[in-house]
């Protein structure tokens, strides 16, 4: 099965101090997947989303490594014509809705800006488009929500705007940074709901970021486990739950607490795994040295 | 009676809402707490649940009287503190202490850890009592002499512990103190919480949005919704039969860490 997205060895490093970023990242996303990517942080799932999109710091230096969107090795193209490739497959749901929207413009234009200026849709058509994709996020009364600016919605309201903009575009891969982190539990549940059901009503590829293994669980179908921009266990959702292989995994679940289960001991990641998790790290770097680095 | 270290009754917070007021005259009053009344029996650990502008930091902070409320009693071992002045707080304020929630911005950048945790002491950063609290919370001596800046996001707020259990206060009030660290800095500063609670009988009111946190942690909880109290109870009793919808709406909305429980 050819993927959508697939990353190859991507390895990234800081300009300044060298320190490294991620280490020889391989991530593969078929079609219309969800895919997790969890870790503590500073593990680098952040960055490996900014690196799909072309958004990485300019302090960010990647070392080598092949970013295939649909086949086609982003590394290698120019970037004005990577701009336009990754405006038309893919978009982005930030974290947080209220500094990743204009605070003093309409909500209506910052849906369509992006389907005007970078994908040459007229005026009209996009303005249609917005009304579709607001309606389909339950938004009620979506005529008169676009002429609205943010601070006049809630949160949730907020985040349901920008995965209607995500969704607008029809793009073919979403990158959702962390979407519910600034949410309440129950505006969450919401949420994630409605972000797996646009997905899967439009097969839309999705890379999921977040720390929190409890949505992991009810979103994706398979996760990778970060630990210093290393992947330490790529896995589906099932088997990561139900018998994780890797000793860093095991510490995370065994760190996250339940209601469902209050009695079970809680424990924060043993520093041996630490360490052992330490040298998988250190041997990723030397083998990179090794060959040329 | 003699039990309760906090007896709370109809407690009332109202603000001007601003947004709302007209050219000339009074701003309308936005509620912000309507009417609370709850205890805080002595030992034990109170969870204060709810969802964001419901009102449990607003309560946090005018149970420490850190605010004034408009109305209502805040009885502090028996005596009324709702109305008392600063100079009248101030013999309580040793005995009454926060942790918050941003452990970065509630620690002065340009002190070291141990003038930090030896200023409300009126001490030295020499004073046995920093070096005894700071092995409380499980950080070697030498941490003393470090800056927030050297610290990580779970050693800093085990400073921030480590600054309020110094003063050997009575009250403990600890407002999301877990929600920005990582599970296993979060795991860790749970534990380290439940070892200080049984070991120096410490009476915690603990504020969370997060539930999982507060059965861990709590003993009794309180669930609020926009400034009301909807239910009261024993952390196993809310869990195991939540009585309000607004409680079970909660439970249900939290995502169990297993892909076989679906929502």
């Amino acid at each position: 099965m050819s993927a959508f997205l697939e990353i190859r060895g991507l390895s990234a490093r800081l300009a300044g101090t060298g320190q490294r970023l991620l280490r020889s990242v391989d991530i593969s996303l078929p079609v219309g997947a969800v895919r997790g990517l969890v870790g503590e942080s500073g593990a680098g799932k952040s960055m490996i989303g900014k690196a799909v999109l072309g958004v990485l710091p300019k302090a960010v230096e990647i070392m080598e490594g092949e970013i295939l969107l649909d086949g086609q090795d982003l590394q290698k193209v120019k970037p004005a014509e990577r701009r336009r490739l990754v405006g038309a497959k893919v978009a982005l749901i930030p974290q947080d809705p209220l500094t990743a929207l204009n605070p003093s413009r309409r909500i209506g234009p910052q849906i369509t800006d992006r389907l005007v200026d970078i994908l040459g849709w007229t005026k009209a058509s996009a303005a249609k488009r917005a009304l579709e994709v607001l309606a389909e996020v339950s938004i009620p009364e979506p005529e008169r929500i676009m002429r609205l600016y943010p601070h006049e919605l809630s949160g949730g309201m907020r985040q349901r705007i920008l995965i209607a903009s995500a969704f607008a575009a029809e793009p073919r891969l979403i990158v959702a940074d962390e979407p519910t982190t600034a949410l309440d539990v129950t505006v969450q549940k919401q949420i994630l709901k409605l972000i797996s059901a646009l997905q899967s009503r439009h097969g839309t590829a999705l890379l999921f970021v977040t720390h929190d293994l409890g949505v992991v669980s009810k979103v994706c179908d398979t996760l990778s486990v970060l630990y210093a921009g290393k992947v330490m266990e790529d896995t589906t959702v099932e088997r990561f739950f139900a018998a994780p292989r890797h000793p860093y995994s095991k510490a995370l679940l065994a760190a996250t607490p339940r209601h469902t289960d209050p009695a079970a001991s809680l424990l924060p990641v043993p520093q041996a795994v630490i360490d052992g998790a330490m040298a998988e790290v250190a041997a990723a770097d030397a083998a990179w040295s090794a060959h040329g680095g | 009676m003699a039990d309760n270290i906090f007896q709370v009754s109809d407690l009332r917070v109202d603000v001007p809402d601003m947004t709302r007021k007209p050219l000339f005259g009074a701003a309308p009053r936005l509620e912000i707490l309507k009417g609370i009344s709850f205890e805080i029996p002595r030992g034990a650990v109170l969870g204060i649940v709810g969802g964001s502008g419901s009102g449990k930091t607003t309560l946090g902070r005018t149970l420490v009287r850190l605010a004034e409320p408009s109305a209502g009693r805040i009885l502090f071992d028996g005596k009324d503190i709702a109305h008392l002045s600063d100079a009248g707080m101030r013999p309580l304020r040793s005995r009454i202490q926060m942790i918050f929630q941003d452990p970065l911005s509630s620690l002065n950048p340009r002190l070291t850890v141990g003038r930090t945790i030896a200023a409300p002491l009126n001490a030295g950063a020499g004073d046995p009592r920093v070096g005894e609290a700071l092995e409380h919370v499980g950080l070697p001596a030498h941490f003393a002499r470090r800056y927030p800046h050297e610290l990580s996001g779970g050693q800093r707020q085990r400073v921030g512990i480590a600054r309020a259990i110094a003063m050997r206060p009575d009250f403990i009030l600890a407002d999301e103190i877990v929600s920005g660290l990582d599970v296993s800095s979060q795991a860790q500063v749970l534990m380290l919480l439940e070892k200080l609670v049984a070991e120096l009988g410490l009476t915690l009111a603990f504020i969370s949005h997060d539930l999982s946190v507060i059965r861990r942690l709590c003993s009794r909880v309180v669930v609020l919704r926009s400034g009301e109290i909807v239910e009261d109870a024993a952390t196993a009793d809310l869990f195991e039969r939540p009585q309000h919808p607004y409680t079970r709406e909660l439970l249900d909305a939290i995502p169990i860490p297993d892909p076989s429980v679906r929502w």
